[in-house]
């Protein structure tokens, strides 16, 4: 952790402006990402775990919108850029996007267009970055084809998305998300889709790339035991906002967020008495526009105080880059 | 792709057959047979037939034959290209026709054309500014399109033609050319006159398609491949145009099917309105002097042709949608 | 994520609320509503907001241009008045032509008497909405104008409008019939059925449908009465609208064997006929409504366009087409504009019921 991030995302802030009310998807998040290592981004659907990928990569549909915060991206060539400052369809923004920061995305059977070849849209990737002759293009798309485990490549290339299953398609996106050599990966839910096995594949590729190539990957899910196996660092959101922050080992093993407890409580073990009943987290996720005040979790929270329903708790540091926002950690105000 | 190759020719052909059974149907309709109809034309000119003579007349076309004989025998006349007379022009029904068959393709395919040159810009601009000022008022043009029966809209248009510009919209050809044969000038002066009847002809089949498009242009822009595109640094522009565009292009180019057979109905009212030399008014005239098989003919011709212009969309769309071409898709 | 706030929203909303929400969002659909409303009222009440008989003629009378309402007297006062007219006799041709005469009003009155006629068709009167109190109304009322026998345009708009909506009207329920039944098999059953009636329909739309109607139409017997003939027309132009109905139903049914809440009724042990009446149709209602309204106006186009052509309901029946074709010609036109009036009910009845059945569609499918 001593080296320097390759981006870094501060006080982040995504607002939804809807007819019915303004919806704060990402209400305050920051981490950093480092070459080589692995973080991992975890919380129940809707808690802006996506939209937070969306707004790094600038492509938050409208009416989503950054209202405040930065993002630092590191360059190839050492200088250090805000994204929220360039302009969203700019020739700075698009060459980021796909060059030095690919995007995996949740679903492999619709991220892909049905009517191009594959092989078009990879060498689309690969042409918007790189100065290449056709059949350079041609070759080197084979080869990332290769790359990520497709067998006959050679064929693959100009078939089309449905004539693959689903763990192929999803090699495929891998594909086409390094296919201009980005530093930084963002897994979206990569293997949610998948079955266990072909999950188990998929999870070993990306960390197999991420060593030959020393990627910083943003993995985000919604899978505890995915975080586990892939994560070094983790950060856990729930509503928008992160409430627990630090090394994957101090997570699982020192949860200090009541959340975050009840996340992992709430993982299935065969480890488990029979008969037991799994640990569920009571109530479900409020209304996005009936935000409770205070500590946004405290209706489900079951260590909740009076000041939880009021205050919003800060951020407290609980150890070293482990720190955690409930009032449990804070002086509480008389 | 073969299996759907052969389901829509099979169709074609069944639909084609079923077109002939109405026409027969509408045929055989009036009341009395045409050899009534005749006694009653001959006997108005001073010229009386006997019933002898009259049933000499029915034996002869098998008209004393069972209803299955009497269109079996009429098919096997179409099939070789006979549509027998016309009771009202005293000429071979084709000859009668002559010309009109081609201006009425000609008008519709022109029609459809203008439909989708029209619809599809407005269509994609429409979606992508979606509740923009100029998707309001794209898509309240759109809705008076639908709403005014195109034959009140020639009206409505010659009437205004007439009386704020001063010209007359009606007929394809200036009075010198109509008894004139084919010249280059000719054709030069139809290519004139076809404009106004062609935009009558397609703005509602435009306003439905604009609809269409941009109903499934808003649902494909909301899919993930969309995001993926714009994640690879695409420029916004390119992203809509190659992906989204190509794919909501499909259910509106099978849009057709329906297009075809819609523009050439309208194209039958409008020309009776505009006066226009297609087979429309000539299909009206017929059918109010019931001279049968005149009228009769038309309608199937027009719905023949429908039928092939239709098959001949659907061939097209399967070249170009790879989920028919490869199987994926019946 | 606002696709997901949108669900989180209306998870707590019933159906029917939910797709009042949407339809109360649709402002045009609501105004529309209540044109359409009002344009049912008017055929309800066409006799008596008529104000001449439709049928009476008077050749002397031919083409009087609309006559326009004085509202206010010279002290400006409200008091509405028309000019009286005038019949001037040709001093060449001896034709008796009427202009109207600036010299002399008539009052004009709210519930005046005038022809005699069955309101509802049961309750004999002769009281009119509107009349003009010191002559007879037939007389001195030409509000549109009269046509080339003399016969008052907008007496004959109003009864021609209960026509053109009833027949539409009659044509949708038996289309809805057709539909409903034939879809309702078609998605329920599957299977050869499924097939063949979508052959069915895909083949009845594939043919150009004007050319179609105008041959059956054209079979109907000069000899018929005009009832006779708007029953027949109206059976033929409902032949059509059954198709797009049908495939409504079958769309419907068959995404709704999918959902979840039938599969755990089937699985609760409910009857079929339970399943369809009590899950199924309510489930579908809205659709079915949207599918109608829409279906609405292209029957009102079919009737004008075939009466137009003089194909469908002929004089003396009154229609809006069979009005319409008194102005088809340009000569016509050009002597006599007001006879285009007729289009404007057309349009703006067939464009409230898209707005309607746009409205109605939307919100019935709430979480689309």
């Amino acid at each position: 952790m001593a080296d320097e991030p390759i981006l870094s995302v501060r006080d982040l802030h995504t607002h939804f402006f809807a007819d019915e009310g303004v919806v704060r998807a990402v209400d305050g998040t920051s981490f950093d990402l480092h070459s080589g290592r692995t973080l991992g981004i975890v919380g129940e659907s809707g808690c802006g775990k996506s939209v937070t990928a969306k707004s790094i990569l600038r492509i938050v549909e409208r009416p989503g919108r950054i209202v405040s915060g930065q993002i630092m991206l590191r360059r190839q060539n050492g200088s250090t850029v805000d994204l929220t400052t360039l302009p969203t369809d700019g020739r700075e923004m698009r060459s980021i996007r796909g060059g030095e920061i690919g995007l995996v995305f949740q679903e492999p059977m619709s991220s892909l267009s049905a009517f191009h070849t594959i092989g078009n849209q990879l060498m689309e990737g690969i042409r918007l970055h790189k100065d290449l002759s056709k059949r350079a293009i041609r070759e080197q798309a084979i080869e990332l084809l290769n790359m990520v485990g497709i067998p006959r490549p050679a064929q693959r290339i100009d078939s089309y998305s449905f004539e693959l299953s689903g763990g192929l398609r999803q090699r495929v996106m891998i594909a086409m998300a390094l296919a201009a050599e980005p530093r930084v990966l963002i897994a979206d839910e990569p293997t949610t889709a998948l079955d266990v096995t072909t999950q188990a594949q998929i999870l070993d590729l990306i960390r197999r790339l991420q060593q030959e190539r020393d990627l910083a990957v943003m993995l985000i899910t919604h899978d505890m035991g995915v975080i586990a196996e892939m994560a070094d660092d983790v950060v856990v959101m729930y509503l928008g906002k992160e409430v627990e922050k630090g090394p994957v080992d101090e997570i699982f093993h020192a949860p200090r967020h009541p959340y975050t407890q009840s996340l992992l409580r709430s993982i299935p073990s065969v480890l488990a008495e029979p008969r037991s009943r799994l640990a569920t987290i009571t109530g479900s996720i409020p209304h996005p526009f009936a935000r409770p005040g205070g500590c946004p979790f405290h209706p489900r929270c079951p260590d909740r105080h009076d000041v939880c329903e009021i205050i919003v708790p800060a951020e407290v540091v609980i150890g070293e880059n482990h720190v955690t926002a409930c009032h449990l950690y804070t002086k509480v105000p008389a | 792709m073969l299996a759907y190759l052969v389901r829509r020719v099979g169709l074609a052909v069944i639909t084609i057959w079923a077109i002939t059974i109405v026409t027969f149907i509408i045929l055989q309709l009036p009341p009395g047979d045409f050899v009534d109809a005749y006694v009653a034309q001959a006997s108005a000119m001073g010229t009386a037939i006997s019933a002898g003579e009259a049933a000499a007349l029915r034996h002869a076309y098998g008209l004393d034959q069972s209803v299955w004989v009497q269109y079996y025998k009429w098919m096997a006349h179409i099939v070789h290209g006979e549509f027998g007379q016309s009771f009202e022009y005293g000429r071979p029904v084709t000859e009668v026709i002559g010309d009109r068959l081609w201006l009425t393709i000609l008008l519709s395919i022109g029609a459809i054309i203008v439909t989708w040159g029209l619809a599809l810009p407005i269509g994609i601009y429409s979606a992508v500014r979606q509740y923009s000022i100029g998707d309001y008022i794209f898509t309240f043009i759109g809705f008076v399109g639908l709403a005014v029966p195109n034959f009140l809209l020639a009206l409505i248009i010659m009437y205004v033609g007439l009386r704020v510009f001063n010209v007359s919209v009606g007929g394809l050809f200036s009075s010198e050319f109509q008894l004139a044969p084919w010249s280059w000038a000719k054709v030069w002066d139809l290519a004139g006159h076809l404009p106004v009847p062609m935009l009558i002809l397609a703005l509602a089949g435009t306003a439905q398609l604009v609809r269409i498009m941009r109903a499934n242009l808003l649902d494909e822009l909301r899919r993930p491949y969309v995001v993926t595109a714009r994640a690879r640094g695409l420029s916004e522009r390119r992203v809509i145009m190659k992906y989204p565009v190509r794919a909501a292009l499909n259910p509106f180019a099978s849009t057709i099917g329906y297009l075809l057979p819609y523009t050439v109905s309208g194209s039958v009212i409008i020309s009776v309105v505009l006066s226009l030399p297609t087979v429309g008014p000539l299909l009206l005239h017929s059918l109010i002097s019931q001279d049968m098989l005149l009228g009769s003919t038309i309608i199937l011709m027009l719905g023949v042709l429908t039928v092939f212009g239709t098959l001949l969309s659907d061939l097209l769309l399967m070249w170009i949608d790879p989920r028919i071409r490869l199987g994926q898709l019946k | 994520m606002s696709a997901t706030t949108a669900e989180n929203k209306v998870a707590v909303a019933s159906q029917r609320q939910l797709i009042w929400w949407r339809f109360r969002k649709h402002k045009l659909a609501l105004v529309s509503a209540f044109i359409v409303a009002a344009f049912y009222l008017v055929a309800m009440f066409a006799d008596t907001i008529a104000y001449t008989e439709p049928f009476d003629t008077q050749s002397a009378r031919s083409y009087i241009p609309p006559q326009p309402i004085t509202w206010f007297d010279a002290d400006g006062h409200f008091h509405p008045t028309v000019n009286a007219l005038k019949g001037k006799r040709d001093p060449r041709t001896f034709k008796l032509s009427y202009a109207p005469d600036p010299g002399e009003t008539r009052d004009l009155v709210l519930f005046g008497h005038g022809y005699e006629y069955r309101l509802f068709g049961l309750i004999p009167t002769d009281i009119h909405l509107l009349g003009v109190s010191n002559s007879r109304p037939q007389d001195a009322l030409f509000l549109l104008g009269t046509d080339q026998l003399g016969r008052d345009v907008f007496s004959r708009l109003v009864l021609a409008s209960r026509t053109s909506l009833t027949i539409g009207l009659v044509g949708v329920v038996m289309s809805l019939v057709l539909g409903v039944l034939l879809g309702g098999i078609s998605g329920l059953y599957g299977g050869w059925i499924d097939v063949v009636i979508q052959r069915v329909i895909e083949i009845l739309r594939s043919i150009p449908t004007i050319p179609l109607w105008m041959g059956l139409a054209a079979a109907v017997p000069n000899s018929w009465t005009p009832q006779q003939v708007y029953f027949v027309i109206t059976l033929i132009i409902s032949l059509i609208g059954w198709t797009e109905l049908a495939r409504v139903v079958r769309g419907r049914f068959l995404a709704l064997r999918e959902e979840d809440f039938i599969t755990a009724a089937e699985l609760a042990g409910a009857s079929q006929m339970r399943i369809i009446f009590k899950h199924m149709v309510p489930s579908f209602l809205s659709h079915i409504i949207a599918a109608v309204s829409l279906a609405l106006p292209a029957m009102i186009i079919s009737e004008t366009t075939l009466s137009f052509l003089g194909l469908g309901l002929r004089p003396p029946a009154i229609s809006w087409g069979v009005l319409l074709q008194d102005a088809q010609n340009l000569q016509t036109l050009a002597l006599a504009p007001w006879l285009l009036v007729v289009a404007l009910p057309v349009i703006v009845v067939i464009l409230a019921f898209n707005f309607l059945g746009d409205g109605l569609r939307d919100a019935a499918d709430p979480y689309g």
